[in-house]
């Protein structure tokens, strides 16, 4: 397989395999998929049809079993540790269903960290910081801690974390999966922004009709393999 | 991750967990407390033995004798071969140019007789250097050092006053007389063809001092001498004394009555180090040198090993407090699982997680260190305390049994680190290998 610029994420046989006691769980087996940059892609599936393992595996937070699996060109398969680390920081960005957020820091230093890890300079941070939390309209709660805010607001806040270091592509995990319908839907109209600006998203959802409204395209998945791809819409 | 923000997510996870790093620093600084406890004992004894050997003048000090005389001494008799070199004058300017030599001075003692009261005592009166001031035999003297080089005045030995008053702190300000022995030169005896005298008479003479201090011990006595004075006066009186000693007849033996040579002398060294060489150069002199240098490097031996085993023993306490930090670090894995993940997943390294565990391991241990040794030294000041107490009510001066210099602040700091360090390297591992999606899992 050849490198390809214009390729945001694309997988070539790559399988994710478990051993659980005698059993051997396959959770992404011999997926192959092709994203491109500025897609809005929407995994579908249900609960265990591992989608969530692909999007760890495009992450870079898992590696795989066998196959390729290249972010921008490069295969994360073969990486180090150390560089995969970098490929989480400085190429993508991840927004949990549990937002993750660490619960002892504020709002603004949750969002700070990654830049604190990409060793962003100080002055330079404090100015990211206000532009991501602008871009998730949270400028008034800068100093709450998460238990102050509300899911959805939390969810934002996730979401500035996520797009704070500039990524190209957006890997969310069931975004709205811990919010109400409406929050949901501002998440949603965020990330639809979001993919407007050109960042490549990846979400993986089990809300088909909010898939459909929202996403360019969807990839359903089953028993680890991908069982439809509707391709770009 | 840079080393400012390392330092500020650990001092925040610290205080997260405020009771159990608390505690763990304690234990920390608990163990270092005993260390520098200890070591502050062992190094305070080897300082306070050190000090009052150096201060009886015996460790710097070299004590030369004619090499015949030694040889004498040891029943070798007399070479035939070679004459003994004389210890004159013009030896003891040859030593005092020496490098390293702060003082050459002649071991003076006599026989006298002292009047007090209407009373004879005989006794041995002996020449004290100005430098003697400084001995330890001189501290919680009653009375004071001698006013000048050559001034009349005497300082007696306490057993000497006792013997002279029931009351003898009493005797300071008062005069006393000593009789001695004086050796005058007798005139040429013209028959016998020589320009020089070719003997001498003994004479009795009698000297009134006025007594300004009583001491327990004489300065060095013994050590170089054969006897103890009991009636000290300045060395420089005690010379132009010209008082008959036991080499007046050897001299008068070989043919040099009025030569006038010294039964001993002391050289005086600026440094115990330096005694060695200085040593050497006197006996390629001519002359039998003794010091007591072989006799300090034993000391200073047994004091290390003495050193040694307390550090083992103090360091025991912090080994056992290196695996408070162990548990707690550990728990602190199990308890920020979660949190260790979503770090990976925001670009943490793995270098990142292990170096952020380092540096709580490392705080714990510079401020468990910090007040270990301030502890430690409020322990060595409360032995100290204790000892005065002890001391006093025996009578006997104040002494500092514990000392706590720079190097061992420092060296028990780093210490407490390093040993954090060490304790800190399988938790910061272990955090460092956590799966990201396992631990992103983790309730």
């Amino acid at each position: 397989m050849t490198n390809n610029k214009a390729m945001a994420i694309q997988s070539d046989r790559v399988a994710r395999h478990y051993q659980m006691g005698e059993t051997l769980v396959r959770a992404v087996d011999d997926v192959s998929v092709e994203i491109r940059a500025g897609e809005f892609v929407a995994l579908l599936g249900s609960s265990g049809s591992g989608k969530s393992t692909l999007l760890n595996l495009m992450a870079g937070l898992d590696r795989p079993t066998s196959g390729a699996i290249f972010a921008e060109g490069r295969n994360l398969a073969e990486m180090r540790s150390e560089e995969l680390a970098k490929h989480r920081s400085h190429t993508i960005g991840i927004v949990f269903q549990a937002f993750n957020l660490l619960p002892r820091m504020t709002l603004e230093e949750n969002v700070e960290l990654p830049l604190r890890l990409a060793e962003v300079d100080h002055e330079e941070r404090k100015a990211r910081v206000r532009e991501a939390i602008e871009r998730v309209h949270l400028t008034a709660r800068l100093t709450h801690r998460p238990s102050e805010l509300s899911g959805g607001e939390q969810q934002r806040t996730a979401l500035a974390r996520a797009l704070v270091n500039r990524p190209s592509i957006l890997l969310a995990d069931e975004p709205t999966g811990n919010l109400d319908s409406s929050t949901g839907e501002e998440i949603m109209h965020l990330l639809d922004e979001i993919n407007k600006t050109g960042m490549t998203i990846v979400m993986v959802t089990h809300e088909r009709p909010r898939a459909e409204r929202f996403a360019r395209r969807i990839i359903v998945m089953s028993d680890g393999k991908i069982v439809s791809d509707g391709g770009v819409l | 991750m840079k080393g400012r923000d390392l330092a500020e997510l650990a001092v925040r996870n610290l205080r997260e967990a405020l009771l159990r790093n608390s505690l763990t620093t304690i234990g920390i600084s608990v163990g270092v407390a005993s260390l520098v406890a200890m070591l502050s004992l062992g190094v305070g004894l080897q300082d306070l033995a050190s000090d009052r050997l150096a201060r009886t003048g015996l460790f710097d000090a070299i004590f030369v004798t004619p090499r015949s005389a030694a040889a004498a001494y040891r029943g070798a008799g007399l070479s035939p071969t070679e004459p003994p070199k004389s210890l004159d004058e013009e030896a003891r300017r040859e030593m005092a140019a020496l490098p390293n030599v702060i003082e050459v001075y002649p071991d003076i003692r006599f026989p006298i007789e002292i009047h007090y009261a209407g009373n004879s005592y005989a006794t041995v009166a002996a020449g004290v250097a100005p430098s003697a001031r400084k001995d330890g035999a001189f501290d919680g003297m009653k009375g004071s050092f001698f006013s000048g080089p050559s001034a009349d005045e005497t300082i007696l030995q306490i057993d000497l006053a006792r013997q002279l008053s029931d009351s003898p702190d009493a005797l300071v300000g008062k005069d006393l007389s000593v009789r001695y022995a004086e050796r005058q030169p007798l005139p040429p005896d013209p028959s016998s063809g020589r320009s020089e005298s070719d003997g001498f008479s003994i004479v009795p003479k009698e000297k009134s001092l006025h007594i300004v201090g009583i001491v327990e011990t004489e300065p060095a006595g013994g050590i170089g001498s054969l006897g103890r004075g009991r009636l000290l006066l300045p060395l420089q009186l005690a010379e132009t004394l010209r008082t008959a000693r036991t080499n007046d007849v050897r001299d008068l033996l070989r043919d040099a009555p009025n030569r006038h040579s010294y039964e001993s002398l002391t050289v005086r060294v600026n440094d115990p180090p330096k005694v060695k060489a200085v040593e050497d150069s006197i006996k390629q002199m001519g002359f039998t040198a003794f010091s007591l240098l072989d006799a300090s490097k034993s000391l200073s031996l047994v004091f290390t090993v003495f050193d040694l085993f307390l550090g083992i023993f103090g360091s025991l306490a912090l080994v056992v407090a290196s695996l408070g930090i162990v548990n707690t670090l550990v728990m602190a894995i199990l308890e920020r699982r979660r949190e260790i993940g979503i770090l990976k997943a925001l670009g943490a390294s793995d270098k990142d997680v292990r170096s952020l565990f380092f540096v709580e391991a490392g705080a714990m241990g510079s401020l468990g260190g910090l007040l270990g040794v301030s502890i430690g030294w409020l322990i060595g000041k409360g032995i100290d305390f204790g000892t005065d107490v002890y001391l006093k009510g025996r009578n006997l001066p104040a002494i500092h049994v514990t000392a706590v210099p720079w190097w061992m602040v420092a060296a028990a700091i780093t210490f407490s680190i390093v040993v954090s360090l060490a304790a800190g390297i399988y938790p910061a591992s272990r955090a460092a290998r956590l799966d990201p999606v396992e631990a992103l899992r983790y309730e």
